[in-house]
């Protein structure tokens, strides 16, 4: 018996340290931005970091802004987003509302494809077809650009909205959708005046976790967008953003403990930092409406 | 509500119905041309000397032969190291840890760790696998690297599943004097393998698809040699295509849309399994 | 008189709300003892405390004693040992996901039993005892949740006797079920006395009379009276219970 109470506890505490792992893994990726960030900091001045707007650590003038990579980003994920929310969101209402059962069975896996498609194979797509193929419409518009992999990207991330956004609807409880439809409303007068306000958190989870997975991706861009850290909001000229910089400095033969080789913990701190936040606004809205119809 | 006003709304509502159905079709539609577009560009490089020969300079000689062996050896040790943790972790924070605090602390910490982009754990990678523990940029510092990296995936799965065990199932094994752990390896894991499998199997399918990671901790671009242990250097099919894209050459960009049908034949094959576990699982079990 | 379980001066309460006020009450070797009552009189929460399943809810605590041979359910016995002497049937049959076979050599496996032979003569001894046997004595190797919810029942039974109890808790075995089915279960339930002492909670008055010896009638967390089953049906003392069983609340 005291044998078997001792493995029971060891068992326990065994599976308590696999859980602490996911602890340490977050205070791990803190630390080491952190630290280097720190010993980076004590080199370049945090004014410059966020005011200067250039953006040149492997060149002999040495410039630390980190505004054109910053720039670079948002604007990507800006052009993502732009597409993503207006697509995502109508096909999760109609899927929702509109569709039969049926074609909505048959759609949802394959849209949930889009998702799972590596995104090095995005990263080709915007290349070698979105690209040339705007160009015909865009004579201005560059080899590489954040235009393309801005669309691409929106494209991918459609699955996340579409399919958190109909979760929330579908948890709105049937009575309020009868209320509505019984007082003669359109299926269109419901989802929007009745069905999207009772779903509004769950709907906004749905687009925070979407802006978090553009503002983190790398392969699309990195191969798309060019290696030009430019301060520019121009979506037709090619940019850098931080996780391309990332890539592309761990790839080339920057000397380890150099002011170069910090860059990437600097940039690496700034990105986390937004998406950190994002994420915990989304938990936090998660949480605080979870229970709403229950 | 007047006549005009009635009728206006029926427009409106028709037309968003056609706008959602074109917005439906035009998403799969991006999926089917950039399906098409890669087959047209690739097909014809397939042949059996791409699979068996090594990367070299001439792109009518390079083959995937070490990607795909590379990739492999990756994913075996990746799983090793994942699946044991990920799945001990779900049950502890499903079956164990509920309500109290440590738990729930893990919960928020889990959400968290699932939205920090990937290339955010290669810089965690590099440091203290590659560089902290020595490790070089070998099989093995990637395989940590991405086991960190899918744990969050493996957990939520497995804590969904065993959230779906009914009470009943415990109490009976309890009520003959089975001890927790007891209970937990023999009735509550085996009734929710499906679930965890499909989560296992969707991480494999992400870990798959990584690039960016890799290319941190520093994975070869060319490497001309099949791994033979944890301590070798590897490069995977990713990062092969990654390399052959940012070539200049059209030949290159063949074999680029080539290593892509096979890198989505690997992961469309996957999420197909796991589909069907899950729609299978869910037939067979109802309680 | 040697009694089989026993509870003295039994409190319980359920984080504020006390569940049972104050029960002593005494149960003979091989007989069937019902408890009945309306629900939420505190007669499954008396059932549970015999193995001690209310332990794993959170917030109920108990005061008094529940003795098993005249040991200290809560103190003397190993909580698995217990519940390996005093086995339980539940409400709606919950067979595991697992094979006939499986489900009912369960208990030997946890208790470190894996000889084949000694296996397959418990799973026979338990189905028979269960009067199933010879409905699935072919397909032991298909799912348990292949078999109607009448056999699933039996099932569980044959699981929980395979342990060899010295007594079986049932929670409402048959509210579950159809009428055939449950007068199986019935019959079965006559026939596991000669080896087994048998508590049943039971809703349905008709089956606490057909089946048992004494019955106890609950309410509100009290044991109002605890008598023959015969007599309390037909002559009982307190006017509760004969406001209960003449169908006036309930």
């Amino acid at each position: 018996m005291i044998h078997m109470r001792t493995k029971e506890k060891a068992i326990e505490i065994l599976m308590m340290a696999c859980s602490f792992l996911t602890v340490l893994t977050t205070l791990g990726i803190i630390l080491v931005l952190l630290i280097d960030s720190i010993k980076f900091f004590s080199e370049v001045s945090i004014v410059d970091f966020f005011t200067d707007t250039q953006w040149t650590p492997l060149f002999s003038e040495k410039h630390f802004g980190i505004l054109p990579l910053l720039t670079g980003t948002l604007l990507t994920t800006f052009i993502a987003v732009l597409v993503a929310v207006p697509l995502g969101l109508t096909i999760a209402i109609y899927l929702n509302e509109y569709a039969s059962p049926k074609f909505t069975n048959i759609v949802k896996p394959i849209l949930e494809v889009l998702a799972a498609v590596p995104t090095v194979v995005y990263g080709f797509f915007a290349l070698q077809f979105v690209t040339p193929l705007l160009q015909q419409f865009i004579p201005d518009l560059r080899g590489f650009n954040a235009l393309s992999p801005g669309l691409v990207m929106g494209v991918m991330i459609i699955p996340y909205i579409t399919s958190l956004s109909e979760d929330a609807l579908r948890a709105v409880p049937s009575s309020l959708r009868e209320a509505s439809y019984g007082m003669g409303a359109t299926k269109f007068q419901t989802a929007f005046k009745v069905l999207v306000p009772a779903a509004s958190s769950g709907i906004m989870v749905s687009i925070i976790l979407a802006i978090s997975r553009a503002l983190g991706e790398t392969m699309i861009v990195a191969i798309a967008a060019g290696q030009e850290p430019r301060l520019t909001f121009n979506p037709k000229e090619s940019v850098e953003t931080i996780t391309t910089y990332i890539v592309q400095v761990s790839m080339g033969d920057v000397p380890q403990d150099s002011l170069e080789y910090r860059t990437i913990f600097a940039a690496g701190l700034t990105l986390f930092l937004f998406t950190f936040i994002l994420n915990n606004i989304s938990f936090w809205i998660r949480k605080k409406f979870q229970n709403k119809y229950e | 509500m007047s006549k005009s006003n009635q009728r206006k709304s029926r427009i409106v509502d028709k037309t968003f119905k056609y706008i959602g159905l074109a917005f439906t079709v035009f998403a799969l539609l991006v999926l089917a041309v950039l399906i098409t577009d890669i087959l047209i560009k690739g097909l014809t490089r397939i042949n059996w000397s791409f699979f068996t020969n090594l990367p070299s300079r001439h792109a009518a000689n390079s083959g995937i032969l070490t990607a795909l062996a590379g990739m492999l050896s990756l994913l075996f040790f990746t799983i090793l190291i994942a699946i044991p943790i990920g799945i001990l972790a779900g049950v502890y924070l499903q079956e164990y840890g509920t309500n109290n605090k440590f738990a729930k602390f893990i919960e928020i910490n889990i959400a968290n760790l699932a939205g920090v982009p990937s290339v955010i754990y290669g810089i965690l990678g590099l440091t203290i696998f590659v560089r902290l523990f020595g490790l070089g940029n070998s099989l093995l510092a990637g395989a940590f690297t991405l086991a960190l990296l899918i744990l969050p995936i493996i957990i939520v799965a497995t804590r969904e599943a065993i959230r779906a065990v009914p009470g009943t199932l415990r109490e009976a094994s309890y009520g003959m004097g089975a001890t927790k752990w007891q209970t937990t390896r023999r009735v509550v894991i085996p009734s929710a393998l499906g679930g965890i499998l499909t989560g296992i199997i969707l991480s494999i399918s992400r870990a798959v698809g990584e690039t960016a990671p890799l290319l941190v901790i520093g994975a070869l671009v060319y490497v001309p040699f099949i791994p033979e242990g944890p301590n070798d250097q590897f490069t995977t099919l990713p990062i092969q295509i990654f390399n052959w894209v940012s070539r200049p050459q059209a030949a290159f960009i063949t074999n680029a849309a080539a290593g892509i049908i096979i890198l989505l034949l690997i992961t469309f094959i996957l999420n197909g399994i796991a589909i069907y576990i899950r729609s299978k699982w869910y037939k067979n079990i109802k309680y | 008189m040697d009694y089989k379980l026993e509870a003295k001066n039994a409190n319980l309460w359920y984080g504020n709300k006390q569940a049972l006020k104050d029960i002593t009450l005494s149960i003979e070797p091989n007989s069937v003892t019902a408890f009945i009552g309306p629900s939420g009189c505190g007669k499954s929460t008396l059932l549970r405390c015999f193995n001690r399943m209310n332990d794993l809810i959170e917030g109920s605590r108990i005061k008094g004693e529940f003795l098993l041979d005249k040991a200290n359910i809560y103190k003397d016995i190993e909580v698995y040992d217990l519940r390996k002497r005093v086995g339980m049937v539940f409400q709606k049959p919950n067979p595991f996901p697992k094979t006939i076979f499986e489900n009912v050599a369960y208990g030997l496996r946890i208790n470190g039993i894996n000889d084949k032979k000694l296996l397959a003569e418990k799973v026979e001894w338990s189905l028979k005892n269960a009067a199933l046997w010879d409905e699935v004595k072919d397909n032991l190797n298909n799912s348990a949740l292949s078999l109607s919810g009448g056999q699933q029942q039996r099932l569980c039974i044959a699981r929980t006797l395979a342990v060899e109890p010295t007594v079986v808790l049932m929670d409402e075995p048959a509210s579950a079920l159809d009428p055939i089915s449950t007068a199986k279960i019935e019959d079965l339930i006559y026939e596991l006395k000669n080896k087994f002492t048998i508590v049943i909670v039971t809703h349905n008055m008709q089956q606490a009379a057909r089946v048992s010896t004494k019955t106890a009638f609950f309410y509100l967390g009290e044991l109002i009276e605890f008598d023959e089953t015969k007599k309390l049906f037909t002559n009982p003392e307190e006017e509760k219970t004969q406001n209960y069983i003449t169908g006036r609340f309930g």
